[in-house]
């Protein structure tokens, strides 16, 4: 059974009705009796959420007067107390993902699921989407298994296509099989708007520093305000800037997920109490917790998406016969279309939540091992379970066995490893656990999530070297790769306040207060969406319809006429390329609209053609929007001539030879590698404290990586990698659609100087640097000097 | 004072403690006057080491290493050569090896003197190989031994895996490198799977005198020499 209804409907006590139904009716268990296993578990993708329903389930059954033992277990709940939940298991189990891997990867998982009825899954569309999604589905497979008869129960928002949560819910054996559904309508339409300012709106950024006075007049006015932006930057800067004139003195919080646990919990509580006046967030707070009395919604950036617009719009009131007030407010000119495109999406309805991905092989490895701890296994019997998930029911048979292979002695083709196997086939010919030194290991390194290498942030007061000082106050946590960059005495933004760079000591980074100096903003991404392709194709159609401009503030449509008159406006099928001269380089500027990742993975492979057609590329850069780049050769006179093609340059078949040749050295694929090898169980998981104790004996998975590469290139963990990472970091899924939809439809304008659509990308030339093989020549740069130097003295 | 005497090729040429030595991008250093080559840390059998405990590594870092100190060999054919200790991963590492790279080690060494310095990682002679095993060895004016000792001087030594970081238009990047102040050596791991640690950690303190550090970090095909100053912890 599906519910999809929007926040505030109360769908999740409406999720467990008929569990409580069915636990009232039953008979009493008589004092002496054994007891059974669970009756319902609840399954949800925070711990806090579960911790927060626990407290909303048991007022109401404590109410009524029903005996039901509601419980949770957590990462954070006492090993005897989880001891205790196996022999005695409460009636209604609320747990996570990891949770249930945990559970089923025992010998008494039988016992403990066998009385199940039913399963609660909420904010089913937000866990289906992530490795987690897949742990969860193949771990539900397992409980089907286990149980018989269970009745499955998914708690959603709208969603884009909820026929793929239909089936995700239940067995896929029969394939196509779907649950029943139930939506529940929209309640009281949000009212959303677009800021209105005089000001100008700026050509490129992502700051919003214009609209700042504007948005802390909407504070004063409201009640209590929830302040959405992407990125963990732009929280960083937008807390700042309304301290600046905060001349009320109004409390005004910040949350975002490297801040310090203890720090989150304490804005949290201040939430719930209703003694804040407003709260910049990032993600950390979209899903279904409820936080005391929003009443105005303000979207700092463009949302990127509809679906999550409307999400993040929930927030506020919380409550279905209330309208929500919601203000959009655009860092930049193609962000108010985007922000226009999302408004009216969502006034129509239309939804653009993403497709779900087939189930990844590195998370199906972990599961395998998971499922030979509770006990041996027929590959046959399992391989028809794993099928019956709804992202493995595609699976091939021989895929399956590898990752058998992979797991037992990691499926090698140089067979040197099988008497170290962990997992052994038995004379029956069914497969167990080697030892039990391999569950153990098993149950350490459960779970998907593999966090980049993080270093804390202690602040400390002494300056100076960051050698001699220790303790402090804990901020936070920042990556190592964008502390790597910075040089003592550097000042960034981190944790509301500016701090100053004194240095890294073991895995923590000391800072000092650097109040009223300039910081040099984190550049660091965290959390970043890539454009929805139905908002990108909304965008598009705005720009080919002239008539749709009125809806745009004045200083967006005039921009858009004078490219009209300057250059051209494509169509909405259409793929625009203007090529111009600036200083002496010369630019080639494309308008597909398909997301930042997407086109940085065709900036990484049109530097490359272009290469090879001779007109010696330079570098590129890459928007949500367009896609830049330059060059020493004149692009457009080369193109007028016949020398170039950009049929040839955008032809399809970039993404075969030119891309793996391209992925071969990639830190985007090592990057993904790593957390294949985490997930599949190659290589152990960090585990706090027990890191960085010896740097030069840890073996780094970019190592493993070239070894592998070099030395097996279809082995399957690589196969794993490739598929993640088309589907993730490098959209290459998108990028394929947008150059079929483009192939005899590019538009190409040949300038004299740029045009005022390429204003914003060209800005964006020295702020974003592009990753690439240019590191050998920065260590020639670097070593230069000193080269001159002996050279010049010797 | 360290002087860098002139760029050979890809490779750098240095004098430590008065005798002329040549860096190669391979991370291996050659001392043309006695024709000896010595390499440090192969840690040979790392995957199977780890294989073990149960994490299945690729069983490729053997050979790998193996190829590369092949390549090092037939383009400089040296006289000698010193394997600086944790020549194998582990103590029963030279026992674990497949015949295969076995015959392939053996091929190697046939022809010249080997001499396997001990390490902390095997600390007793390779098991069935041939080759003479040494605690540490002198030779002119330098000595060889796997783990620095304070106070040194004319050392070559290996086992902390020297590496550098050096920053450069907001980017950042680390190699394995030679750690070197003219008196006395740090040479980086050779093993196709061993990490760095960067000579600025504390692990290094008191080796080298911080005016003279130099820091040969290798690049795809050659040696850059990046001096002390320059270096980011």
């Amino acid at each position: 059974m599906l519910l999809i209804a929007p926040t505030g409907a109360g769908k999740t006590l409406a999720g467990f009705l008929p569990s409580l139904v069915d636990l009232a009716e039953r008979p009493k268990r008589r004092p002496g009796q054994a007891h059974g296993g669970i009756h319902t578990l609840y399954i949800s993708p925070l711990k806090a959420l579960a911790v927060d329903i626990q407290r909303n389930l048991t007022k109401p059954v404590e109410e009524i007067g029903l005996d039901i033992r509601i419980e949770t277990r957590t990462g954070d709940t006492p090993a005897h107390k989880r001891q205790r939940q196996k022999y005695a298991p409460p009636d209604i189990l609320l747990t996570t993902p990891e949770q249930l891997a945990l559970l089923i990867a025992t010998a008494e998982a039988e016992r403990f699921f066998a009385g199940l009825r039913y399963i609660v899954l909420d904010e089913l569309h937000s866990l289906v989407t992530s490795k987690r999604g897949h742990l969860l589905s193949l771990g539900l497979a397992r409980v089907r298994r286990l149980t018989r008869g269970a009745i499955s129960i998914g708690l959603s928002a709208t969603v884009a296509e909820p026929d793929d949560l239909r089936r995700w819910l239940v067995d896929q054996s029969p394939p196509g099989f779907m649950a029943d559904i139930v939506v529940v309508g929209g309640g009281a339409k949000p009212e959303i708007t677009i800021l209105e300012t005089e000001e100008r709106v700026p050509w490129s950024g992502h700051s919003a520093r214009y609209a700042v006075p504007a948005i802390y007049e909407a504070i004063k006015q409201h009640k209590t305000t929830l302040l959405f932006v992407n990125t963990r930057s732009q929280a960083e800067f937008l807390f700042r800037e309304l301290w600046h004139i905060n001349e009320d003195n109004l409390p005004i919080a910040l949350h975002h997920g490297s801040l310090d646990v203890a720090q989150r919990r304490k804005v949290e509580k201040a939430m719930e109490t209703n003694s804040l006046r407003a709260i910049v967030a990032t993600s950390t707070l979209d899903l279904g917790i409820d936080w005391g009395d929003v009443d105005l919604v303000v979207h700092v950036g463009a949302p990127k998406g509809a679906s999550r617009l409307a999400q993040r719009i929930g927030r506020s009131n919380h409550r279905m016969d209330e309208p929500s007030r919601a203000i959009l407010v655009p860092a930049n000119r193609f962000e108010v279309m985007e922000c226009r495109a999302a408004l009216e999406a969502n006034y129509l309805g239309a939804q653009d939540t993403p497709p779900l991905a087939k189930g990844s092989l590195d998370v199906l490895a972990q599961h395998v091992l998971g499922r030979a701890c509770a006990g041996p296994f027929d590959e046959e019997e399992f391989f028809a379970e794993v099928r019956s998930a709804a992202p493995y029911a595609g699976l091939g048979r021989a895929t399956f066995s590898r990752v058998v292979e992979f797991v037992a002695t990691g499926g090698y083709a140089l067979k040197t490893y099988e008497r170290y196997a962990k997992i052994r086939r038995m004379k029956d010919g069914r497969w167990r656990v080697s030892n039990f030194n391999v569950a153990q290991q098993y149950r350490l390194n459960v779970g998907t999530i593999v966090e980049a290498p993080m270093l804390n942030v202690r602040l400390t007061r002494r300056q100076g070297a960051g050698g001699n000082v220790r303790g402090g106050l804990l901020l936070g946590q920042v990556e190592e790769y964008f502390l790597e960059t910075l040089a003592h005495g550097d000042t960034f933004a981190f944790s509301g306040r500016i701090l100053r760079f004194e240095g890294i000591r073991e895995n923590e980074a000391f800072v000092t207060n650097a109040a009223g100096q300039d910081a040099m903003v984190p550049s660091y991404a965290g959390g970043k969406f890539p454009l929805s392709t139905y908002l990108a194709g909304e965008v598009r159609a705005m720009l080919a319809d002239p008539s749709r401009w009125k809806a745009l503030p004045d200083q967006v449509s005039d921009w858009l006429r004078i490219q009209q008159e300057k250059s051209v406006l494509p169509r909405k099928e259409d793929l625009l390329v203007e090529t111009f001269p600036r200083g002496n380089r010369f630019y080639m500027v494309a308008y597909p609209f398909e997301g930042r990742l997407a086109h940085q993975t065709l900036g990484m492979l049109l530097t490359r053609r272009l290469d090879r057609f001779g007109a010696r590329p330079l570098g590129f850069v890459a928007t949500d929007y367009s896609l830049g780049i330059w060059a020493l050769e004149d692009m457009g006179r080369m193109i007028r001539r016949g020398q170039l093609s950009l049929g040839r340059l955008f032809d399809e078949d970039m993404l075969g030879e030119d891309l793996e040749s391209w992925l071969a050295d990639s830190w985007l694929l090592k990057r993904t590698f790593r957390n294949c090898a985490v997930i599949s169980g190659l290589v152990e998981r960090n585990h706090p404290g027990k890191e960085k104790t010896g740097r030069q004996v840890t073996v780094s998975a970019d190592l493993i990586y070239d070894v592998l590469r070099t030395h097996e290139p279809d082995h399957i963990l690589l196969q794993a990698t490739w598929n993640d990472a088309a589907t993730g970091l490098l959209d290459i899924g998108r990028l394929g659609e947008m150059l079929s939809r483009i192939r005899g439809r590019i538009m190409h304008k040949d300038l004299e100087r740029i045009s005022p659509l390429a204003v914003p990308v060209m800005l964006e030339i020295g702020r974003e640097q592009v990753p690439g093989s240019a590191n050998e020549s920065l260590l020639g740069e670097a070593a230069e000097s000193l080269i001159e130097e002996a050279m010049g003295r010797a | 004072m360290n002087v860098l005497e002139r760029v050979v090729w890809d490779a750098i040429e240095i004098t430590v403690a008065g005798e002329r030595a040549i860096c190669d991008p391979s991370g291996a250093l050659f001392l043309p006057a006695d024709g000896v080559l010595v390499v440090s840390d192969l840690h040979l059998e790392t995957g199977s080491s780890y294989a073990r405990r149960g994490s299945f590594l690729p069983p490729y870092d053997t050979m790998a290493t193996l190829r590369r100190l092949q390549t090092v060999i037939a383009r400089l054919q040296p006289s000698a050569v010193i394997s600086l200790g944790d020549s194998f991963h582990d103590a029963g590492g030279s026992g674990r090896m497949p015949e295969i790279f076995r015959d392939h080690l053996l091929a190697l060494m046939g022809g010249r003197d080997w001499f396997w310095v001990a390490g902390n990682h095997d600390p007793v002679p390779p098991e069935g190989l041939p080759g003479r095993s040494v605690s540490e060895l002198a030779l002119g004016s330098l000595v060889f031994r796997h783990e620095p000792l304070r106070g040194a001087e004319g050392e070559i030594a290996g086992h902390l895996h020297p590496g550098a970081r050096i920053v450069q238009r907001g980017r950042s990047v680390r190699r394995a490198c030679f750690a070197c102040d003219g008196a006395r050596m740090v040479m980086p791991a050779f093993g196709s799977l061993t990490g760095t640690l960067n000579v600025l950690d504390r692990a290094f303190a008191g080796l080298f005198s911080p005016d003279s550090l130099m820091a040969y970090m290798l690049g795809q095909d050659r040696v850059y020499p990046i001096s002390g100053g320059q270096l980011r912890a």
